[in-house]
């Protein structure tokens, strides 16, 4: 009972099929309390699936997701909206509101889901924006005029706007040069010391996986094809999982959609 | 040359490898039928959002509806209004010419009259806000879904239908009413302007006639109309929006989809409403 306790996020049995398209075939993870947990996988392996699968924006085919220990299968909507705003999400493209700024992106969540006066929520949200390193200006401009590095840090800001008990992180460096990439992979390691939250990393950049994971899952075939710290998986023979320590300087820094 | 010949057969065909007609009209079909049935989801789903702000009208944000008012009806004002008043001149010269044959010269006011307010006013303007805003709609939350702005409202707990969709169909239902008076209005004028120079009927008399022979059903007919047409350019728009999937190049064929997809149904539309008056005999 308290190991079950400990697992954030329990899937288990999870099938997913678009059309006859396989992605996930009785794929089991479970995420523990306080872990921070890399989701790599080449492309199309189904990390982003899986991702949206835990943020119940998609459901799978088959399996359970358990979050929190709770069964999100049946659950109303109330009580899926008091799981919802237990999690921070930021998107791979930053998913922030392009007709507001910067500022009132991340007071948004605050505005819809606690009763804070107006000032208050600005004032919190400048604070989010100073902790994850944008300048005070930064929030009052639109996210369309932010650099990819800021947007980044902009998204993070909006995900722990309601101080998360679980953080997920969807390709948090992809499109950011090697400098700004490193500052990122220390912002999350930051923001995770500070809160103590959860994190679920989905990404395929190598020294993100070795800087900042706990554990890594590498998906393929449908399932896990191996769990553990980089340095475990480093000795797994699986070709799949023995691609992601071969040097490959021609594809270094190449970031793709998954 | 032959360089070029031999290359051009070495390189890959750009094109997807041809399937047999037989094959292309049957996923079409599928596809066609697929997305209708996607269609009538949404419109259930969208009709679940309503009664749930109908529980709580807290959450339905007014200033975003009168925002879209602004937008979709207000700023369209002048191109209807153009549109209709041409449309009104069209019909009354088109009309003067076969009642001048018959002395019948007083009747345009009847045949502007009851075309624009019945028939015409009500679709030109559907026609022009399915161009204008339907497509808008379709980019705008094309756009949000590309940019995961989409499932960003979802992850913070917000109904995208309840928080984009319900503004815009409401704010729609209210302009494109509103539009048709006013196109009515600008119609009737056109045709005014035309009686009195090819039919010799002063401003006065058209306007005693108007009075006298028009029945306020016509203009009930038309603007009710509008109520459905303005649903429909609503609903379509949204929901081609929302089917936008991957990059920036389905956002423009979504957009496509749902302008050309709302005219075709309001035009579908106005067809039935024909098919129904005269059986009820309106």
């Amino acid at each position: 009972m308290a190991a079950d306790n400990a697992a954030v996020i329990e899937m288990q049995g999870i099938s997913t099929r678009f059309g006859t398209n396989n992605v996930h075939e009785n794929l089991n993870l479970s995420v523990q309390r306080g872990e921070i947990l890399g989701l790599a996988g080449g492309s199309g392996a189904g990390k982003s699936v899986l991702l949206r699968e835990m943020i119940l924006l998609q459901q799978p085919t088959a399996g359970t997701v358990r979050l929190f220990g709770q069964d999100v299968e049946g659950l109303a909507p109330e009580a899926l909206l008091a799981l919802r705003r237990r999690w921070g999400v930021m998107f791979q493209r930053g998913g922030l509101f392009s007709s507001l700024t910067v500022r009132e992106n991340v007071g948004l969540p605050l505005r819809e889901h606690s009763p804070l006066g107006d000032a208050l929520i600005d004032e919190i949200a400048e604070w989010k924006l100073a902790q994850t390193g944008l300048p005070p200006e930064a929030g009052l401009k639109l996210p369309g005029e932010l650099s990819g590095g800021m947007l980044k840090r902009a998204a993070l800001a909006r995900a722990i706007a309601l101080d998360p008990e679980l953080l997920f992180l969807d390709e948090p460096t992809s499109g950011l040069d090697p400098a700004n990439a490193a500052g990122v992979d220390a912002l999350i390691l930051e923001t995770q010391a500070a809160s103590g939250a959860t994190v679920v990393i989905v990404s395929h950049d190598v020294d993100l996986l070795w800087r900042v994971c706990g554990r890594v899952a590498v998906l393929g075939e449908g399932r896990v094809l191996a769990l553990g710290t980089m340095a475990e998986l480093a000795q797994n023979p699986h070709p799949i999982v023995a691609a992601y320590f071969m040097p490959r300087p021609a594809e270094a820094g190449q970031a793709e959609k998954t | 040359m032959t360089e070029a010949l031999r290359a051009s057969a070495l390189a890959p065909p750009l094109h997807a490898p041809s399937r047999n007609m037989l094959e292309r009209t049957g996923r079409r079909a599928a596809t066609a039928a697929q997305q209708g049935l996607a269609f009538v989801a949404f419109v259930g789903q969208t009709a679940v959002a309503g009664a749930q702000l109908l529980r709580r009208p807290r959450a339905m944000h007014w200033r975003v509806v009168l925002r879209e008012i602004e937008l979709g009806g207000f700023d369209a004002l002048p191109i209807v209004g153009v549109t209709a008043f041409l449309l009104g001149v069209v019909v009354a010269y088109q009309g003067a010419d076969q009642l001048r044959h018959y002395g019948a010269n007083i009747f345009v006011v009847e045949l502007v009259g009851y075309a624009m307010l019945r028939e015409f006013a009500p679709l030109i303007t559907a026609i022009i806000i399915a161009g204008r805003s339907g497509s808008a709609y379709a980019a705008q939350i094309g756009t949000m879904v590309v940019g995961e702005e989409i499932d960003a409202l979802r992850t913070l707990g917000i109904d995208p239908l309840q928080r984009l969709v319900w503004p815009k169909l409401l704010a729609l239902v209210i302009a494109l009413p509103l539009l048709t008076v006013f196109a009515d209005i600008a119609g009737v004028f056109g045709g005014m302007v035309m009686a009195r120079s090819q039919l010799g009927i002063g401003f006065t008399e058209f306007i005693d006639r108007f009075g006298n022979v028009m029945q306020g059903s016509a203009l009930l007919i038309g603007v009710g109309k509008a109520l459905v047409f303005a649903v429909i350019i609503a609903l379509v728009g949204c929901f081609q929006g929302l089917r936008t999937a991957g990059g920036a190049d389905s956002v423009g064929r979504q957009t496509t989809a749902a302008v050309v997809q709302s005219i075709f149904l309001v035009i579908v539309a106005d067809a039935l409403f024909s098919v129904a008056f005269s059986a009820l005999k309106l």
